[in-house]
């Protein structure tokens, strides 16, 4: 009765024909990818080294290394983070506990959600106008912070929000049938378990501040600075901005200098996401649930 | 968590308090000067520790723009700031315009090496890049050129953004001011990136700085028109302007100039910064 | 009132609640959390402000409406006939995206239902670490790599004369939108319920067959949207396409043509234009073009996820 027939062989040869591409197809996805990344490595690598990290440039820079623009990135991404956390953390809560069900709270989502889908010129744009321009930040760290930051604002929010929802609600009940407050329930109960979705998020929100090039362009980054910025009214250089233009600027500069650069610009942001990995996984065996 | 952050918050009050004892020098504009402009930058703070110069591109139009605007000390141009932005430069800044020569340039008009094209005519490129010119092949140009390893013989036009200095000068000088540029080049960002692209397209030809001219392209014999003997862009051919297409290099402040800023650009007219900017390809300002 | 008795297991601090008269401290923090709700829609009006006040002159100005949208001589700086036309930047927007989501989309997808349906377990978790990856590759790092790998080999490969074309930024587009198709179009698969992949397989399915015949009309609203969202990534991404694309204003007639994208326009140009100019503005209409463009396809796609949750 479960005899094998010849047209359920053939389905199922069918069947392991199309997984078969299938599984060639999603390798074949990744590996042009790994093969750039391995290239980019292979062509950068001479021109990588400690000095080339921690040196400032030097002969027009075409020499020398690309510590200020680590130093730039640094700060932006600080001061991103710094802004667009406790907004973004606050809002996601507002959305998981508070937010009654009706049409604000749709249009609310549909914001963020446009939010996150507006191009980064646009973002730039709105830099310029609002930041720069509006409130007189003029170019510096502090309005490309805030224009990275308005773009970083829904990756927070998002993955915030998804760890929020993630407890348990017998948690929150729990805690309210013992007599505490929303708010005490929130800042004891909720919060500490969904640290490590919110930490998720500020390291997704690093890597795309640190690898971010058209929104600082005309809100704060400079093509060549002499000193370091020593407070956030000042202006920055940085390692994506950096790698534009030696690109395309830049003469005379060793070939495998803007590899080395590319090389240092993917392994921040690679280090940076499996930090974000890690503690994933961490977290994920220390869950309560 | 929350001691992190107040930690993290003070560090960033700490650091606004504290003002840098160093003062900044804007100088913002021509891609063409920019990377001069760094090496002067790169070696000034070496003489003067206290004085750094902020260097940034964009374009000629970029510095002019921000000269205006007031929101830099120097601007960068390579190509002559118009009337009407002195203009506005004074009013906005109650200010005059002060324009400094720092240094002349052969703007450099060139083809992939293996293009059997050596001289060309003001016209002939007013030909190829002019909205009203009519060669679109590079037999059009000269009949009978046939490059090799260019499908078509098509012409690849590599031009530069309407930003660039350079870009406006090429078109006041070569195509006569009146003519705009003919859509469909390749609009290139950065001197540089239209010397690579030649160097890699057989068919393509591409104008810049000669400071930005490398050995993957092949300068072209530029003559003002068919009677006279075409001239090479280099420094003697720049400096005696037998080159036809040579630019002044500008930089321009307005109103009085800080004493760091003035002091900079009394500097750049002594022998070490004349080094530099022979070094960068460009003919000092003698 | 009495103190109420905390149980240790809940560590919440003692405090009498009476319904009308919270500690002030409370009200601020909530206060606080409210606003902090509605930032979200502070920031797409308050960029939709923004850009509409920096472009208002050029927009009740020199605007006119069929020059801007069906004119392609983009000449902001000429000489002879100062012209905004976008329609030639439109079709390099277009040209690449399309290109672009006809690699992605259908590749994407695919890998997609690999992911969730056919994989082992352990190489699934691998494969989305690989994906996070992907993704967070910056564009910048991709244009550098449309310019110095992409470029030549697509010189070598179709002997063609210049590299930096429609194909080349599709290319780089296409690798920076799959991961984003992928995650989506997975996460569209794993919430068809599994009682429909039960029911299936109860019936003699196999796998392909579930995979093909339900599961993908049950998630059909779920990828299109990953599919519209890949679009809206290609549609405004700015750095890789300024450097991938040749950046040369013509309506395209190959592949392998050059063209210049309505973002990388903004990017090149805005630095220029003298603030509150015509230029400047009309830049920032182009701006408002782009937000707009990308709301109507964001809207569209969270209306194709919240029909498909209705089911």
């Amino acid at each position: 009765m479960f005899a094998a027939n010849q047209r359920l062989i053939d389905k199922t040869k069918k069947e392991e024909r199309f997984k078969a591409a299938l599984s060639t197809l999603t390798v074949g996805i990744f590996l042009p990818a790994l093969i750039i990344v391995g290239w980019l490595f292979v062509k950068g690598a001479p021109a990588l080294s400690w000095d080339f990290l921690l040196q400032d440039p030097i002969r027009g820079m075409t020499a020398g290394g690309i510590f200020p623009t680590i130093i730039g990135t640094m700060w932006l991404v600080t001061i991103c983070v710094l802004i667009s956390a406790p907004l973004g953390i606050l809002a996601a809560i507002y959305l998981s506990e508070y937010a009654p069900d009706n049409l604000s709270t749709r249009i609310i989502r549909l914001c963020i959600l446009n939010l996150a889908g507006v191009p980064s010129i646009v973002h730039a744009l709105f830099g310029l106008g609002a930041f720069v321009l509006f409130l007189r930040m003029g170019t510096s760290i502090l309005a490309a912070s805030c224009t990275l930051a308005v773009m970083n604002l829904p990756v927070i929010i998002t993955s915030t929000l998804e760890s929020l929802q993630a407890v348990p609600r017998s948690f929150r009940e729990a805690s309210w049938n013992v007599g505490a407050s929303k708010l005490q329930t929130i800042r004891h109960i909720v919060l500490p378990n969904s640290i490590p979705g919110i930490l998720t998020g500020m390291v997704f929100a690093v890597s795309r501040a640190a690898g971010e090039t058209a929104a600082i362009l005309f809100t704060g980054v400079a093509f060549y600075l002499p000193f370091l910025p020593v407070n956030v009214f000042e202006q920055c250089m940085s390692l994506s901005m950096h790698l534009f233009t030696i690109s395309t600027q830049v003469v005379g500069v060793p070939e495998a200098y803007p590899y080395a650069t590319a090389l240092v610009l993917i392994m921040m942001v690679l280090i940076v996401n499996s930090i974000s990995v890690a503690m994933r996984w961490y977290f994920r065996s220390r869950r309560k649930w | 968590m929350m001691r992190f952050a107040i930690l993290a918050v003070l560090l960033v009050v700490a650091s606004c308090s504290r003002s840098g004892n160093h003062v900044v020098i804007q100088n913002k504009g021509s891609d063409t000067l920019v990377n001069l402009a760094q090496a002067w930058a790169e070696e000034y703070k070496v003489i003067n520790a206290n004085v750094g110069i902020a260097v940034s591109g964009g374009g000629s139009g970029t510095g002019i723009a921000a000269l205006i605007n007031g929101t830099v000390d120097i601007a960068n141009s390579s190509r002559a700031i118009h009337e009407k932005e002195k203009v506005d430069a004074e009013k906005n800044n109650n200010g005059k315009v002060t324009e400094h020569i720092v240094g002349l340039d052969a703007l450099a008009v060139f083809v992939h090496p293996a293009n059997p094209i050596t001289e060309l005519t003001l016209e002939e490129i007013g030909c190829i890049y002019g909205k009203s010119g009519k060669c679109e092949t590079w037999g059009d140009v000269r009949p009978g050129t046939v490059v090799p390893g260019c499908q078509d013989n098509k012409i690849i036009r590599v031009s530069r953004q309407s930003n660039s200095g350079t870009y406006e000068y090429f078109r006041e000088a070569v195509l006569g001011g009146e003519q705009d540029f003919k859509q469909g080049s390749m609009d290139l960002n950065g001197s540089r990136e239209g010397v690579d692209m030649v160097g890699k397209t057989p068919c393509a030809i591409g104008y810049t700085g000669m400071g930005y001219v490398s050995k993957e392209v092949k300068s072209l014999c530029v003559a003002k028109d068919k009677s006279t003997t075409c001239a090479l862009p280099n420094m003697e051919n720049a400096l005696s302007k037998a080159y036809p297409i040579s630019r002044e290099l500008f930089m321009y402040t307005v109103g009085t100039p800080k004493p760091e800023v003035q002091a900079f650009l009394d500097w750049i007219k002594t022998d070490a910064a004349k080094t530099i900017t022979k070094n960068s390809g460009f003919v000092p300002v003698q | 009132m009495d103190k109420v008795q905390v149980l240790p297991m809940t560590q919440a601090k003692a405090k009498p609640v009476r319904r009308n008269q919270r500690p002030w401290s409370e009200r601020i923090i909530e206060g606080l959390i409210k606003a902090g709700g509605m930032s979200g829609i502070i920031f797409v009006v308050g960029i939709l402000i923004f850009i509409l006040r920096e472009s208002a002159g050029f927009l009740f100005g020199k605007f006119d409406f069929m020059e801007f949208f069906a004119s392609g001589n983009w000449v902001p700086a000429s000489v002879e006939k100062i012209e905004y036309g976008t329609l030639a930047l439109l079709a390099g927007t277009m040209s690449v995206t399309i290109v672009s989501m006809v690699i992605a989309v259908p590749v994407g997808l695919a890998c997609a239902f690999y992911i969730s349906e056919f994989c082992p377990p352990r190489l699934r978790e691998t494969y989305k670490i690989l994906i996070e990856f992907l993704a967070a590759i910056p564009s910048v790092v991709w244009g550098f790599i449309a310019i110095v790998i992409i470029n030549p080999l697509l010189i070598d490969v179709f002997q063609i004369p210049s590299g930096l074309n429609i194909m080349n930024a599709a290319i780089i587009l296409a690798l920076m939108s799959l991961p984003l198709i992928v995650s989506i179009g997975e996460d569209a698969l794993r919430a068809v319920p599994e009682s429909y992949r039960e029911a299936a397989e109860a019936m003699g399915a196999t796998k392909w067959e579930i995979a093909t015949r339900v599961l993908l009309p049950a998630a059909k609203n779920g990828l299109m949207a990953a599919a519209l969202l890949g679009v809206g990534r290609a549609l405004g991404e700015t750095m890789a396409v300024l450097m991938a694309t040749g950046h040369s204003i013509r309506f395209p007639t190959s592949v392998f043509d050059p063209v210049r994208t309505l973002t990388a326009t903004i990017a090149a140009e805005l630095g220029e234009a003298p603030k509150g100019g015509d230029h400047y503005q009309s830049l920032f209409a182009i701006g408002l073009y782009l937000f707009i463009l990308s709301f109507v396809i964001n809207i569209l796609a969270d209306r194709l996820v919240r029909g498909k949750r209705l089911k």
